[in-house]
C-alpha cells in the first residue's frame, strides 16, 4: 500500500469511528461528567469513600454478583451443553424462553418471583422456609435473570467446537472428569469469560431485583446512589458511590476483555458439527435433567405472571386483557395498549440509532489499530455498568441548551435506550466482520476468488444477518429498558414497563390484573422478538 | 484451567484498583448524627419578585406552550386540559420524574433552569428543600381565598396547595370481623394480639413510609418515638421496600398474610372503585385517629419564561373544573372548599378530623437524623 492510500485508509476510519465516539462522549460521558462535577463540587467525596459503611457496600454489592454469577454458571452450563451438542425437539423455543426474563424489566420478575414464594409458601407465612428478603431470593432472582446469557453466550460458542478432539481424548483413556478440564474447559475459555463478565456486570448494577426482592436490609452500591440522589438530595454521597462504581466497572471490564482475548489466543478450530440426534433413553433423561434446572427457574415465575394476568375474580378469563384497550380510570393518561404503541416506536427508534452506531464502532473496532479498537470496545461496554438514575440525571443537567436542548425532547428516550443496546449489536457485529476479514483472505489466497465476489456472495449475507441479530437485540432490550426511560419518558407516552409500573403503584385489584396482562403481553413480545434472532442468526454465528 | 489465562498483566491492571479501593475505604468511622439541629429555615437566600395578578390578567397567552412537571403518581381525566387551552389559549405539555423525592431532586438540581414551567406535586415532607433550594418564584392565586388558611405552608406564597391526603393504617375488616376487634390506635399495635400483623413501608426508599415515621414522631414526640419502634420491632412488624409490596404483596388488598397495612385514608374508595370481584362496601376500613397529614403543592419554577401563562395554569389547577377531577385519580382531597366531590368517593372516605402533624422546617431539620435512627432500630 502506498503512503497516499494509507493516509487516505485512516482517515476513513477516522471519519467511521468519530461516530460512535462522538455519540458516546455526546451522551453518556458529557451527561456522567456533569453530575459528577455537580456532586463533587457540592462536598467532599473523598470523605464519603473513606467511610467504614462504604467498603461495607462496596464489599456486599461485589460478593453477591460474584455469588449470584456462580449460581448462574451452575444452572446455566448443563443447559448450554444440550442447546449446543444435542439436536433436542424444539431447541429454537427453548433458547428464546430462556432470554425473556433477560429482556424483560426487573420490576415484572420481580413481582412474578414474590407472586411464586407467596404460591410455593416461600414469603414466611405460615412459619414456613423464608426466601422473600433474604440474599437467596437476590441471588435466586439474579440467576433468573442472566441464565439465558450464559446458554447463549457459551452454548453458542460450544456449537462451534469439534467435538470430536473430546472424543479422542475419551478414546485415549482420559476420564470424563480429566476431559472436562483439561479439554472443554480452555477451550470454552474465551465464551467463558465473556459470559461471566456480563453477567457479573448486571448483577453488580442490578436494581429492581435487589429493592423488590430483596427488601430493605440489603442496599447495594446502585441502590445507595438511587436513595441518595433521589430521596435525600445528597448529590455529594451519591457522585462519591457513582465513583466508585464506575471504577470498579472500568477495571472489571478491563480485565475481563483482557482475560477473554489471552484465552482466544489460544486459537480454536471453527468446525461446526451439528448436534446430534437423541438415541437412547439414557441421552434423553441426561439431557432432560441438563435442561431443567434453567428451565424450571425461568418457566415457573414466567407461569405464575401468566396465571396472575388470568386470575379475574374468583376464577380465570381474559377481562385483564380486554381492559387494556380502554383508557378509563385507570390513572394512565392513555389505554395500556398505547403503550405497547409506544414501546414499539421508541424501541424501533433506538433500534435503528444502536444499529447505526454500533455497525460503525463495530467496523472501527475490527479494522482500527488494536488498541483504539479495545479502548472502544471496552468504552461502548460501560454505559451497561453505569446506574440509571446518574444517567437520567446527568442528562438533565447537560443536554440543556442547544445545539443539544433534548430535555423535553421525545428522542432522548430511544437515545438512553441506545446506549443500552450498542453493545450487544458490537458483541455479535464484531465476530461476524473479523470471520468475513479472515475469509477474504483466505479466498483470495486460496481459490483464487476475487475478494469482491466472496464479498458479494459470502461476506455480506453474514454481516447484514448479524446486524439484523444485533438490531432484534437492542429491539428487545429498549422495550424491557425501565431505569433510564423512566427518568426521561413523559406521562402521556408512557413505554410498557413504565405503564406497569404505574398500573402497580395504585391501590385496586383489578389494575394490578391488567399490570400482569401488559407483562405477559411484554413477554410475548420479547418471545417473538426473539425467536425473529434465531430464525436470522447465521448457523455459526458467535457471541449472542 | 491453564494458568496462563491469569496472566501478570491482567494482575497488573486489578491490584492497584482493590490497593486504591482498600487504601480509600475503611479508614474513618461513619460521622455520628448531628444531636438536634434547629429547624432548618426554609426561605429561599432570595426572594424573587412575585408575578402580579394585573400582569396576569393582561398578558395575551394565547399560541403559549406550558411544561407541567409531576411525579409518576399524577393522574387525571383525558382531555382535562382542553377547556383550559380553549378560555387562554395555553397548550399543556406533561413530563414526569419518578416518584416524590426524585421530582423534588430533579428540580433542585435544574433549580433556575428548569425543565418545566410549573410544578406539582411537592408535599409537605420535601417542601422545605424545595423552597430553600430557591426553586419557586412568588404568585397567589384569587381562588386562594376558597382555600382553608391551614393548607398554606409557605408565607412567601411560593407554592400553592392543590389536594391534601392522609397516611393512615388500614385493616383487613375479614381479619378483625367481631366488633371491637380491629385496631383503633397507634398504641395497639405494640400489643400482643396484634403480634405480626402490621407490615409498613421502609421510611427511606417510601413516601408513606416516611409519613407513618413522622406520625410517630408527632405522636411520641422526639424522646418517646424510638421507644416505640422498639416495641414494634419485638412485637413482629415487617417493613417492605415499598407500598405496592406492602399493600399488594403482603397485606394483598386484605387477604394476605399481613392484616394491618400503612396505606392512605381514601384506599377504602380506591378498594370500591377498582374492586375486583365487584362489590360496593370497602373490604378494608381505616384507623382514622393515627393518620399523618400531607398537602400537595404546585408551584411557578424559577427561570420560566412564561410565568403569566404558568400562574393562569395555577389558577386552573385551584379550579372547581380540576379540583373536582381530583379525588378519583389521584385519590386525595381538593383543598378548594367549593369543589364538589363525587358520591363514591363521599360515600367511602374517611373523615380524618384530628390529623398528626409536622411543619415543614421540623421535617428537613429531622429528617435524614430520624431515618438513619430508624433504620438502626428497626432493620439493623
Amino acid at each position: 500500500m502506498t503512503r497516499r492510500a494509507r493516509t487516505r485508509r485512516a482517515l476513513a476510519w477516522l471519519v467511521v469511528g468519530a461516530v460512535p465516539v462522538l455519540f458516546l462522549a455526546a451522551f453518556f460521558a458529557y451527561p456522567i461528567g456533569s453530575i459528577l462535577g455537580r456532586g463533587i463540587s457540592d462536598g467532599s467525596v473523598l470523605d464519603v469513600i473513606r467511610r467504614r459503611s462504604t467498603g461495607r457496600l462496596l464489599w456486599f454489592t461485589l460478593w453477591q454478583a460474584a455469588a449470584s454469577t456462580a449460581l448462574t454458571f451452575l444452572a446455566g452450563l448443563p443447559a448450554a451443553w444440550v442447546v449446543a451438542r444435542v439436536s433436542v425437539p424444539g431447541r429454537r423455543l427453548l433458547r428464546a424462553l430462556l432470554i425473556v426474563p433477560f429482556v424483560l424489566p426487573t420490576l415484572v420478575v420481580g413481582a412474578a418471583l414474590q407472586a411464586t414464594f407467596e404460591r410455593f409458601g416461600l414469603d414466611g407465612s405460615g412459619g414456613g422456609l423464608r426466601m422473600q428478603g433474604t440474599v437467596w431470593a437476590i441471588l435466586l432472582a439474579h440467576v433468573v435473570f442472566n441464565v439465558a446469557v450464559v446458554v447463549r453466550i457459551v452454548g453458542g460458542y460450544w456449537a462451534l467446537l469439534d467435538p470430536r478432539v473430546e472424543e479422542a481424548a475419551r478414546v485415549l483413556g482420559a476420564s470424563r472428569w480429566r476431559v472436562a478440564r483439561e479439554v472443554v474447559v480452555p477451550r470454552l475459555a474465551p465464551a467463558l469469560w465473556g459470559a461471566a463478565g456480563i453477567v457479573f456486570l448486571f448483577c453488580f448494577t442490578s436494581f429492581g431485583v435487589i429493592l423488590t426482592v430483596g427488601g430493605p436490609t440489603h442496599p447495594t452500591v446502585e441502590t445507595e446512589i438511587w436513595r441518595h440522589a433521589t430521596q435525600r438530595t445528597d448529590f455529594t454521597t451519591a457522585a462519591a458511590l457513582a465513583i466508585l462504581q464506575l471504577l470498579t466497572v472500568v477495571a472489571l471490564v478491563g480485565v475481563v476483555n483482557r482475560l477473554e482475548r489471552h484465552a482466544a489466543v489460544r486459537g480454536v478450530a471453527r468446525r461446526p458439527v451439528p448436534a446430534r440426534a437423541v438415541r437412547s433413553v439414557r441421552q434423553a433423561l441426561g439431557a432432560t435433567a441438563a435442561v431443567a434446572p434453567a428451565l424450571v427457574l425461568v418457566v415457573v415465575p414466567l407461569g405464575v405472571l401468566v396465571e396472575r394476568s388470568l386470575a379475574v375474580g374468583g376464577g380465570h378469563g381474559f377481562g385483564n386483557y380486554r381492559a387494556l384497550g380502554t383508557a378509563e380510570t385507570n390513572g394512565l393518561f392513555v389505554s395500556p395498549l398505547q403503550a405497547v404503541g409506544n414501546s414499539l416506536a421508541y424501541a424501533a427508534v433506538a433500534a435503528a440509532l444502536a444499529v447505526v452506531v454500533g455497525g460503525l464502532a463495530s467496523a472501527a473496532i475490527v479494522h482500527a489499530g488494536r488498541r483504539s479498537g479495545r479502548t472502544m470496545d471496552l468504552a461502548l461496554m460501560i454505559p451497561l455498568g453505569t446506574s440509571a438514575v446518574t444517567l437520567g440525571f446527568g442528562m438533565l443537567i447537560a443536554l440543556d441548551s442547544p445545539p443539544l436542548d433534548l430535555r423535553a425532547s421525545r428522542v432522548i428516550v430511544p437515545i438512553a435506550q441506545a446506549l443500552v443496546g450498542i453493545p450487544f449489536v458490537v458483541r455479535s457485529m464484531v465476530p461476524a466482520l473479523r470471520a468475513v476479514d479472515a475469509h477474504q483472505r483466505e479466498a483470495a489466497a486460496v481459490l483464487g476468488a476475487s475478494p469482491a465476489r466472496a464479498h458479494r456472495e459470502v461476506d455480506l449475507p453474514i454481516v447484514a444477518r448479524s446486524l439484523l441479530v444485533g438490531a432484534a437485540f437492542a429491539f428487545a432490550i429498549s422495550l424491557g429498558e425501565f431505569g433510564a426511560t423512566s427518568f426521561l419518558t413523559r406521562p402521556d407516552a408512557p413505554t410498557v414497563p413504565v405503564a406497569m409500573f404505574r398500573l402497580l403503584g395504585q391501590p385496586g385489584a383489578a389494575l394490578r390484573g391488567q399490570a400482569m396482562a401488559l407483562g405477559t403481553l411484554l413477554a410475548a413480545l420479547t418471545a417473538v422478538s426473539v425467536l425473529i434472532i434465531e430464525r436470522l442468526r447465521p448457523k455459526d454465528a458467535l457471541g449472542w | 484451567m491453564n494458568p496462563s489465562l491469569f496472566s501478570r498483566r491482567s494482575w497488573s491492571v486489578l491490584v492497584p484498583v482493590v490497593a486504591v479501593g482498600a487504601l480509600l475505604s475503611g479508614c474513618t468511622s461513619d460521622p455520628e448524627p448531628v444531636a438536634s439541629p434547629r429547624p432548618a429555615a426554609c426561605r429561599p437566600s432570595e426572594v424573587p419578585k412575585a408575578i402580579s395578578t394585573a400582569a396576569v390578567r393582561k398578558a395575551d397567552t394565547s399560541g403559549t406552550t406550558i411544561k407541567l412537571v409531576t411525579h409518576d403518581s399524577f393522574a387525571v381525566s383525558d382531555g382535562i386540559f382542553d377547556q383550559f387551552t380553549k378560555d387562554t389559549g395555553i397548550t399543556v405539555k406533561l413530563l414526569s420524574s419518578g416518584d416524590a423525592g426524585t421530582l423534588v431532586s430533579q428540580s433542585v438540581l435544574t433549580a433556575g433552569k428548569p425543565v418545566a414551567d410549573v410544578l406539582f406535586g411537592i408535599d409537605t415532607t420535601f417542601l422545605c428543600r424545595g423552597t430553600k433550594a430557591g426553586l419557586f418564584t412568588p404568585y397567589t392565586p384569587a381562588a386562594l381565598k376558597q382555600v382553608p388558611d391551614v393548607y398554606e405552608q409557605d408565607r412567601d406564597h411560593l407554592v400553592t396547595p392543590i389536594d391534601v391526603g392522609d397516611v393512615c393504617l388500614n385493616y383487613s375488616k375479614a381479619a378483625f370481623s367481631k366488633p371491637g376487634a380491629a385496631p383503633a390506635s397507634l398504641d395497639d399495635l405494640t400489643k400482643k394480639a396484634f403480634a405480626n400483623d402490621f407490615v409498613t413501608e421502609n421510611p427511606e426508599t417510601s413516601s408513606p413510609g416516611f409519613a407513618f415515621l413522622l406520625a410517630t414522631i408527632a405522636k411520641y414526640g422526639e424522646d418517646g418515638w424510638q421507644d416505640y419502634w422498639k416495641q414494634l420491632r419485638s412485637n413482629g412488624v415487617k417493613v417492605d421496600a415499598g407500598w405496592e409490596e406492602a399493600y399488594e404483596g403482603s397485606f394483598a388488598f386484605g387477604s394476605g398474610e399481613r392484616s394491618i397495612v400503612t396505606s392512605y385514608a381514601t384506599s377504602p374508595v380506591a378498594d370500591v372503585v377498582y374492586s375486583d370481584p365487584v362489590r360496593t362496601v370497602p373490604a378494608i376500613g381505616v384507623v382514622a385517629d393515627a393518620c399523618f397529614r400531607q398537602v400537595e403543592f404546585a408551584g411557578v419554577l424559577r427561570g420560566t419564561d412564561h410565568p403569566e401563562a404558568a400562574a393562569k395554569l395555577l389558577d386552573f389547577l385551584l379550579s372547581p373544573r380540576f379540583q373536582e377531577d381530583i379525588p378519583l385519580n389521584m385519590f386525595v382531597e381538593p383543598v378548594n372548599d367549593q369543589a364538589k366531590v363525587p358520591a363514591v368517593f363521599q360515600a367511602n372516605r374517611t373523615v380524618v378530623d384530628r390529623p398528626l402533624t409536622l411543619s415543614p422546617a421540623e421535617i428537613e431539620g429531622g429528617r435524614d437524623r430520624w431515618t438513619e435512627t430508624w433504620t438502626d432500630i428497626v432493620l439493623r
